[in-house]
């Protein structure tokens, strides 16, 4: 069972020193216990392009498809048995970061 | 055997094993809404069958057993599609045995599922009286005032964030218990003070069924987990409130305040009950949790024989207690309101109305200001707490009180 646990922030790229070790430690510990998938941290809002290719021409648009203040900064892909072990790992992945972040299962 | 013994041994199988019944099969097909629909269908097959065939004499094990025919066939029919053939293969029975003399009933598993905190607080308590206490969705919409719609929405919806997110069906691990635990006694004592305290202005102002379903789910999990003091301590407070019921409320529906009880009515059986409770967690010399400290206050309020034999300052001490480990407003005021038959009601108003910027919207904290005003004298401020009380009651009892205390202010 694979879970995406997203990283929610209002700023991006704003981890200091001390939250990328942390981070750092963290995913190395998910990989030594087999739960690691993959994880990446994204650009601002303000470097996404909105593409939209439904017409009969591919219309490209600067900016994010929704405006809010806190987006998706960041997420993990975790390999875990249940929820219970998967909002243990998110937990521990949101003090890794300092950061409030989201489960979701994959379908 | 008549057919209306019959119809009570359905009753009572229904009340006793619907819980049983449904955890056996969501432990062996992995699937609430199998086991759910299988427990109904076995049940249907009883109510037609038992009247010409007469009573089994073990009904639960009779409805066990229908209700695993009925999930079988159920599967099978659906089996040609194989999406669900998986479904009847999801029986995560990986958990490590558990430690000898450790809880292996699957209601427990199944509670602990009902109750997991990745569910929002309405859901449990709908799930909770749903697949444990077999209440039917129409009867919990009724209970919570929600329509029947929107209610067989929320239970379809937490049943499938259980199933697509896997909140695991197990009792959970001994570190995680406790906090666990507090949890699924918080919606215990939510569907208690629903029925103790009905909120809704077509409602009775008391709802037994729903205290009733409470105190007998809190049984379960008391006999489950006999060493936990919390839950002796909210079955204690429970049943000593419960005891209380009848007197609460005069035969004009009137809500009837504690120091004016007749206390000849209250259940002396339940009173007995929760006073034993009390006194085996006190025997245990450990520290008591919020609900043991609630049932002792409780204790103490139902030793006296007549309101002026209360002991005060014990009551005072509990809340001191209380406060210490839960200094919330509402606790706060409640201590307050025991301060004012230890130290007057001056010494508690100034107590109380330091609560006023968080409690404004609450309206006990309005009842409690409104009777130290009256006591006070201060006939126009009393007045107006009462009215602001009113306002923002919702129980009809306490409504019709309220309103006749306002009128006889000079």
């Amino acid at each position: 069972m694979q879970y995406f646990v997203s990283v929610i922030d209002d700023k991006s790229n704003s981890a200091t020193p001390e939250e990328m070790a942390a981070i750092d430690a963290f995913n190395d510990r998910i990989q030594a216990e087999g739960h690691w998938v993959f994880a990446g941290g994204l650009g601002a809002p303000s470097t996404a392009t909105v593409i939209d290719n439904r017409g009969g021409e591919a219309l490209f648009t600067d900016g994010p498809f929704v405006e809010t203040k806190e987006f998706l900064a960041g997420f993990w892909v975790m390999e875990a048995p249940d929820l219970d072990v998967a909002l243990k790992l998110a937990a521990e992945g949101s003090k890794a970061c300092n950061r409030r972040v989201e489960v979701r299962p994959f379908l | 055997m008549n057919a209306v013994d019959v119809r009570e041994a359905i009753t009572r199988a229904h009340h006793e094993e619907w819980g049983r019944v449904v955890a056996a099969l969501t432990r062996r097909f992995g699937d609430l809404d199998i086991a759910e629909e299988a427990a109904a269908e076995a049940f249907a097959t009883a109510v037609e069958r038992w009247p010409a065939d007469g009573v089994p004499p073990n009904p639960g094990a009779w409805l066990t057993t229908t209700a695993n025919r009925k999930a079988i066939d159920r599967i099978r029919r659906e089996n040609k599609r194989e999406d669900k053939h998986r479904e009847a293969q999801m029986v995560y029975d990986d958990d490590p045995p558990e430690p000898p003399g450790a809880i292996d009933d699957e209601r427990l598993r199944l509670i602990f599922t009902c109750c997991h905190p990745a569910l929002a607080v309405e859901s449990r308590v709908a799930l909770t009286l749903r697949m444990l206490g077999g209440l039917t969705v129409p009867e919990i919409a009724r209970a919570f005032l929600v329509q029947e719609t929107a209610m067989g929405q929320r239970i379809t919806r937490a049943k499938a964030k259980i199933k697509v997110a896997r909140i695991p069906y197990r009792v959970p691990s001994t570190e995680d218990l406790p906090g666990r635990v507090t949890g699924v006694l918080a919606v215990l004592f939510l569907i208690f003070n629903e029925g103790y305290l009905a909120t809704g202005p077509d409602t009775d102002p008391v709802r037994h069924d729903l205290t009733a379903e409470a105190i007998r789910l809190t049984r379960l999990i008391r006999a489950l987990l006999p060493q936990d003091g919390e839950v002796a301590g909210l079955l204690a407070l429970m049943l000593l409130t419960e005891a209380r019921r009848t007197a609460r409320v005069s035969a004009s529906g009137e809500l009837v305040p504690l120091n004016e009880q007749d206390r000849g009515a209250w259940d002396a059986a339940l009173i007995a009950e929760g006073h034993r409770l009390v006194r085996e967690r006190l025997a245990t010399g450990m520290a008591p949790g919020r609900y043991q400290i609630l049932a002792a206050i409780n204790a103490v309020h139902t030793s006296a024989r007549d309101v002026r034999d209360t002991d005060w300052s014990q009551i005072v001490a509990l809340y001191d207690q209380l406060v210490r480990l839960d200094g919330s407003p509402i606790i706060v005021l409640n201590r307050a309101v025991a301060v004012a038959e230890m130290d007057g009601p001056d010494v508690a108003l100034a107590a109380v109305d330091r609560l006023a910027d968080t409690l404004a919207g609450y309206h006990a904290y309005h009842v409690a200001r409104a009777d130290l005003l009256r006591r006070l004298g201060r006939g126009a401020e009393s007045r107006a707490a009462y009215d602001k009380a009113i306002e923002l009651a919702g129980n009809t009892a306490e409504t019709a009180y309220l309103t006749r205390r306002r009128d006889q202010l000079g």
